[in-house]
């Protein structure tokens, strides 16, 4: 594994940002952005239409710079409480462990626009005293023994991709804090090719084990947007959900076997049926257990053979409406491609300030034909229209009958397709948009993004409301410049859909953004609520949305949590406050 | 003009215009074939009357409720879908701009004729040219007239906004040809009792729903459900608001805008009528004859007109805190559903408040205020002695101070001087008084000659047709007077100067005339400050933390307020000891209660016992009626199948003794939600 070493994570890693240190977007000497690196199919190359559409979309100027501080002042970093019985214990187990700055800061956060913001300026607040390296479940199970003993926190930390506040360290916890990270805990233990499953440990990386299961020739078909850094025991406790989750299932569909390590015991089933009657299921107490009630160790998926055959897709819809009806009748006919998803007008935009440089004047010629048949031919309106983009996979036969059941019904509601290119630069765009939100931050432009799901009849109205919601928020709070304020479909369900919103604006002339930011993400999460949307489709509640979870689950709902919590965790040892 | 000049206007800073000086000098022919190009609406792409009238056939709702209703009734799902189409096509309007244009055409000719002017506010039109584009607009006149009806279209096509669709009576869409034009201009038509018809229910609601999701057209009702006969402001009607706030509360709209608007008139065309109607002469059935006949009316002059466009509500902003979408996560989105008694609550709330908005926007005559001293002279007097002209012009500038220190909008010209306003308002008022060797007099119709005498009992009549046009004068002041007014009754009536035995007397006031004047649910100790700093302001009182003292060299304006609220105070005493007065009668009709009443009031005028010809107005006698069932002295009979109503006398004599003092007020019903 090449990026999951302990002591170096960080010198590959952004401290203060996205991703990898040598992918970054930026703004060359004449004013062209362009994506560093070689990782990425867009890594290298010029985007020319994006410096206007950003100028345009925010107001902003590549004058007005808001530089990041680019290292990290370890001398910020609090000074680090140690329980020393505990230390002494865990050097006698031979644990690695760290109380280096940098390996506390790296992991006391998560990706939340406040935490990255507050990085950015150099502002550390309370990060864990210390960081762990188990190597394996027993280690897990010592030192979880060990800080019962002590009574010192655990956090558990998988690939720090938390959008919840759930990596914050509370900062009302008095006791010593440690990380608990379980990136050495990163092997396939065993895959079974007569039942399909593989047996992972917990600690893995999401783009590590698509690729060691691609050498046998499986995978497991689990794509959230985060896969490049977000690991299997995060997924396990957020609920996570996948792009292409309409063939392999969400993770709950997945995860066969669980194994967690808790303050009273190692929890686990006795058989690996694929399905059971035995009382609640237990593995739903571990889903989306946030890391407060111990730590996932080993996993056993599902897998499945590699798909002959993948084809991108797109088409484009005359209005918003048009296209989230059609989503609708592919989920009522049950006939949804790996992955749809539908971007609206904002973000047709967007994805057009993202085209690279064209590299031949015929293919700039052919968008402009395309381009005038769409708007001048089809009549449709330039600023109304939206797009799908598609993913099918399976057999290559099965892959073009199902296409084209599926451009047959994008065109009873004026859907028009528009090529594998669109398509393939859609999906593409999912990995590199987290990136842009550090360029965005270099110029005064903060951005966020959030979710929910929604039955299919409100779809429209939590969009459409959600979206309104932000622009007169930002209004109201003093924003000067008019927001960007987009949504996307990007999942669909028998009853309903996956919708996420992105929004962001220039701050300049606010003195504290931030506040700003969180009221209007807080304004949009009551919208959502009170339009019927639920509180978080997969990216959890962690700290940042604990305040609604009464609401979301009753009272007496929020009472079984605590109650499992109090019997499993009665110490609070894994204190990271989440959830409850 | 100087700035002092137009504060004493009263018109604040707005910008009227008088939209007839334009048509006066430019072809009326020319404005109907002006190009119209509204910015519409953006949430939406724009649709046609009759895509809605189909996409409401098809809805789910609609489909629901007729399952249902065929269900209970036992016939066919498709003869209920047919009576549905049936009400649908009774109900619609046919919005279609050649005949706004046609409309506009007549319109011109007839107003111009009508009014010597009509003031509109341009700052008003141009927010809600704003408005328009970004959420669906509710427009809410007052209706003091029937020349209400068509003007807000004709105005908004003047200045290129949409025009919009008007709720209106079944009645209006059953007169000839005048109710298709009007259909075609835009009007929608509603039956007037409705009552428990379910398929009637659904079809309106779900009509007025879909107008206002799809911003089809700026939606324009009447909140007051009537027209006002009084020229006061009514109690609103709930029933249309919450189907206009629906989708807001479902979430299927980001917000709603309400716009307020009032309408007010120098001289109103139906006067002379609705003070009969009000005396019994009960009201012709509209019907283009009776419009043809009607025309007579053009022929008088009626003086100006204001409309005054309020700033654009956001209901958004408004329920802030009030309301719980969430109520209607768990259910389909178009099951008919119950709204939550937190919506209700909402809903009556924002239909006060509008109300409210309504009063505060409109603009006070001269006229109105000299109505308010007028009414205030013996009737003997007024119709034999006369009125020393000096006297009441003096009276009414210092009047004309204090509604301004109160904070009033008031519409008197600047350019003229003062005394040339007023005669100019008494000529206008003919009708109702005339000037003659400096005395005003009530001008009473002459006798027809073939008729020697007339009984005294129709001589009370004759007195009361101007009386009561009087009254109704006055009242378009009272909204800017009626609080400290309370206040100055209560200061009277308790004799206190400790600031919570006033405002208890205060809240009991409010209580039982709630019927007459509108005041906002839950307002009340800010309509009591508000009292407290206008008699203040104009030296009446001074304030402190515990105490209201009346201070001795102005207790003119205490006198003045107190007279002001007087003849309701009568009016209301009479009534109470009228429902005692029979021994035996414990059960009796609205009818025998009108007739006992009249009787009673018409006695005691001759006796000289009682000085208002108010109580002969069947809207006071309504109103007290509707007070003593709120107040629950007397009780609505269910089971009956007329009207009937049970008294409690001693409920009704405890009220009586409470609001001449005798007893302290009882807080009669529960304390208002404090979240209102």
């Amino acid at each position: 594994c090449v990026i999951c070493g302990n002591a170096w994570r960080h010198e590959v890693m952004k401290w203060n940002g996205w991703g990898y240190s040598d992918s970054r977007f930026l703004f060359n000497k004449k004013g062209q952005a362009e994506f560093t690196g070689k990782r990425y199919k867009l890594s290298g190359m010029i985007l020319p239409a994006l410096k206007d559409w950003f100028e345009g979309t925010f107001g902003a100027s590549l004058q007005h710079k808001s530089p990041a501080t680019p290292l990290l002042n370890t001398s910020a970093v609090q000074a680090p409480t140690l329980n020393q019985d505990f230390v002494e214990e865990l050097k006698s187990i031979g644990v690695p462990f760290s109380h280096e700055a940098e390996d506390r800061a790296f992991r006391g956060h998560g990706h939340c626009l406040h935490e990255i913001f507050a990085l950015r300026e150099g502002k550390i607040g309370r990060v864990p005293d210390m960081v762990v390296w188990p190597n394996c479940h027993n280690d897990v199970e010592k030192i979880v023994a060990l800080a019962c003993k002590h009574n010192v926190c655990l956090i558990p930390y998988g690939g720090g991709t938390s959008v919840s506040s759930a990596l914050e360290c509370p900062p009302e916890e008095t006791r010593s804090i440690v990380s608990l990270d379980t990136s050495q805990m990163n092997r396939i233990l065993w895959i079974d090719e007569k039942n399909l499953t593989a047996h992972v440990e917990a600690g893995i990386i999401g783009q590590d084990l698509e690729r060691l299961l691609n050498e046998s020739g499986y995978c497991t078909g689990h794509e959230p947007d985060s896969m490049e850094f977000s690991s299997l025991g995060g997924w396990v406790s957020t609920r996570a959900s996948g792009m292409k989750k309409n063939i392999y299932g969400n993770i709950e569909d997945l995860v066969v076997h669980i194994k967690m390590v808790t303050p009273q015991g190692v929890i686990e089933k006795s058989c690996q049926g694929p399905r059971m009657s035995t009382g609640p299921d237990i593995h739903h107490f571990i889903l989306g257990s946030e890391g407060t009630l111990g730590v996932v160790t080993e996993v056993t998926m599902k897998i499945r053979p590699v798909p002959e055959y993948q084809k991108y897709g797109s088409v484009v819809f005359p209005n918003f409406e048009q296209g989230v009806a059609c989503l609708r009748e592919v989920a009522k006919q049950r006939c949804a491609p790996a992955s749809i998803r539908l971007m609206d007008n904002e973000q047709f935009m967007f994805g057009h300030a993202l085209k690279p440089q064209v590299s031949s004047i015929f293919t700039s010629f052919l968008d402009g034909l395309k381009k005038f048949y769409i708007t001048k031919f089809k009549g449709f309106d330039p600023s109304r229209l939206c797009v799908a983009t598609l993913l099918f996979e399976g057999n290559r036969e099965k892959v073009l009958q199902h296409e084209k059941q599926v451009y047959d019904i994008a065109a009873k509601f004026g859907g028009l397709a528009a090529g594998e290119d669109n398509g393939q630069r859609g999906y593409m765009l999912t990995f590199v948009i987290a990136y842009l939100r550090d360029l965005g931050m270099d110029y005064y432009v903060i951005a966020e993004s959030f979710e929910t799901s929604v039955p299919w009849d409100r779809v429209l109205d939590v969009c459409r409301n959600v979206k309104a919601r932000v622009v007169r928020e930002c209004k109201d709070k003093g924003v000067q410049f008019s927001p960007l304020s987009s949504c996307r479909v990007t999942q669909t369900y028998d009853a309903g859909a996956c919708v996420y919103f992105y929004f962001a604006f220039n701050y300049r002339g606010l003195s504290d953004p931030v506040h700003v930011y969180e009221q209007v993400e807080h304004a949009a999460r009551e919208e959502i609520l009170a339009n019927g949307g639920s509180l978080s489709h997969h990216h959890g509640v962690g700290k940042l949305r604990k305040e609604w979870m009464r609401e979301t689950v009753s009272e007496v709902g929020v009472g079984m949590l605590q109650s499992v919590k109090d019997y499993v965790d009665p110490k609070n040892i894994f204190g990271n406050r989440n959830l409850l | 003009m100087k700035a002092s000049d137009r504060d004493l206007r009263g018109m604040k800073d707005d910008e009227f215009v008088d939209i007839l000086e334009e048509r006066r000098c430019s072809s009326d022919l020319g404005h109907a074939f002006r190009t119209f190009n509204p910015q519409p609406y953006k949430g939406g792409p724009p649709c046609s009357a009759a895509d809605l009238n189909k996409a409401l056939l098809d809805s789910h709702f609609l489909h629901r409720v007729v399952k249902e209703v065929a269900m209970e009734t036992g016939s066919s799902q498709e003869k209920v879908m047919e009576e549905a189409g049936e009400i649908l096509v009774e109900m619609s309007h046919n919005l279609h701009l050649p005949f706004i244009r046609l409309m506009g055409y007549t319109f011109s000719k007839v107003i111009k004729r009508l009014f010597t002017s009509i003031f509109v506010n341009m700052d008003g039109l141009n927010t809600l040219q704003q408005a328009v584009q970004e959420n669906p607009v509710i427009l809410m006149p007052n209706h003091r007239s029937y020349v209400d009806f068509l003007i807000i279209s004709y105005i908004l096509f003047t200045y290129d906004i949409p025009v919009p669709v008007i709720a209106a009576g079944v009645p209006l869409a059953e007169m000839k040809i005048v109710g298709e034009i009007l259909r075609r201009s835009g009007a929608f038509f509603i039956r007037r009792s409705i009552g428990s018809d379910k398929l009637y229910w659904a079809v309106l609601s779900e009509y007025v729903r879909g107008i206002v999701r799809h911003g089809f057209a700026p939606v324009e009702f009447y909140v007051e459900g009537l027209r006002s006969r009084t020229l006061k402001s009514l109690t609103p009607k709930l029933g249309m608001m919450q189907m206009v706030l629906e989708p807001y509360f479902k979430g299927e709209v980001f917000d709603i805008t309400l716009v307020p608007i009032s309408i007010s008139y120098d001289r109103v065309l139906e006067e002379s009528l609705l003070a009969r109607e009000l005396l019994g002469v009960p009201k012709p059935k509209e019907s283009t004859a009776g419009l043809l006949k009607a025309s007579r009316v053009l022929q008088e002059d009626y003086g100006s007109m204001q409309v005054n466009f309020g700033q654009p509500l956001s209901v958004r902003k408004l329920c802030e805190g009030k309301i719980n979408r969430s109520y209607y996560n768990l259910v389909p989105r178009d099951l008919p559903m119950k709204p939550s008694a937190e919506a209700l609550a909402c809903v009556s709330w924002l239909a006060h408040v509008v109300v409210g908005l309504q009063e505060r926007g409109s603009l006070i005559s001269p006229w109105s205020l000299m109505a308010c001293l007028l009414i205030q002279e013996p009737t003997t007097v007024l119709a034999e002695q006369g009125l020393l002209w000096d006297d009441l012009t003096e009276k009414t500038l210092w009047l004309r101070k204090m509604v301004l220190d109160f904070g009033a909008r008031l519409n008197w010209p600047g350019e003229a001087p003062n005394s040339a306003v007023m005669s100019s308002a008494i000529s206008l008022h003919r009708s109702i008084v005339y000037l003659k060797a400096g005395r005003v007099y009530l001008t009473q119709e002459e006798v027809p000659l073939r008729r020697h005498r007339i009984s005294p009992e129709e001589g009370v009549f004759r007195t009361a047709v101007p009386v009561l046009m009087l009254a109704a004068y006055r009242n378009q002041s009272l909204h800017a007077l009626v609080r400290p007014a309370m206040l100055a009754m209560s200061i009277c009536i308790t004799r206190s100067t400790q600031r919570d035995e006033l405002f208890r007397f205060f809240c009991f006031l409010q209580e039982v005339f709630a019927n007459e004047f509108i005041f906002i649910p839950g307002n009340l100790s800010q309509d009591f400050e508000e009292a407290c700093l206008c008699l203040n302001s104009c030296g009446a009182v001074y304030i402190s933390e515990q105490e209201v003292r009346v201070s001795e060299q102005s207790s003119e304006v205490i006198t003045f307020l107190q007279k002001l609220l007087q003849p309701f105070i009568d009016s209301y005493q009479l009534i109470f000891r009228c429902v005692c007065e029979e021994e035996q009668v414990q059960v009796f009709t609205e009818k025998q209660f009108l007739a006992a009443v009249r009787a009673l009031a018409l006695k005691l005028i001759l006796s000289g016992e009682l000085h208002t010809y108010e109580t002969l107005s069947s809207d006071t006698q309504k109103n007290v009626l509707s007070a003593l069932c709120r107040l629950e002295a007397v009780a609505k009979l269910r089971t009956s199948e007329i009207n009937e109503f049970k008294v409690n006398k001693a409920a009704v004599r405890r009220i009586t003794d409470a609001l001449c003092g005798k007893i302290p007020p009882q807080m009669l019903q529960a304390p208002p939600d404090a979240r209102l």
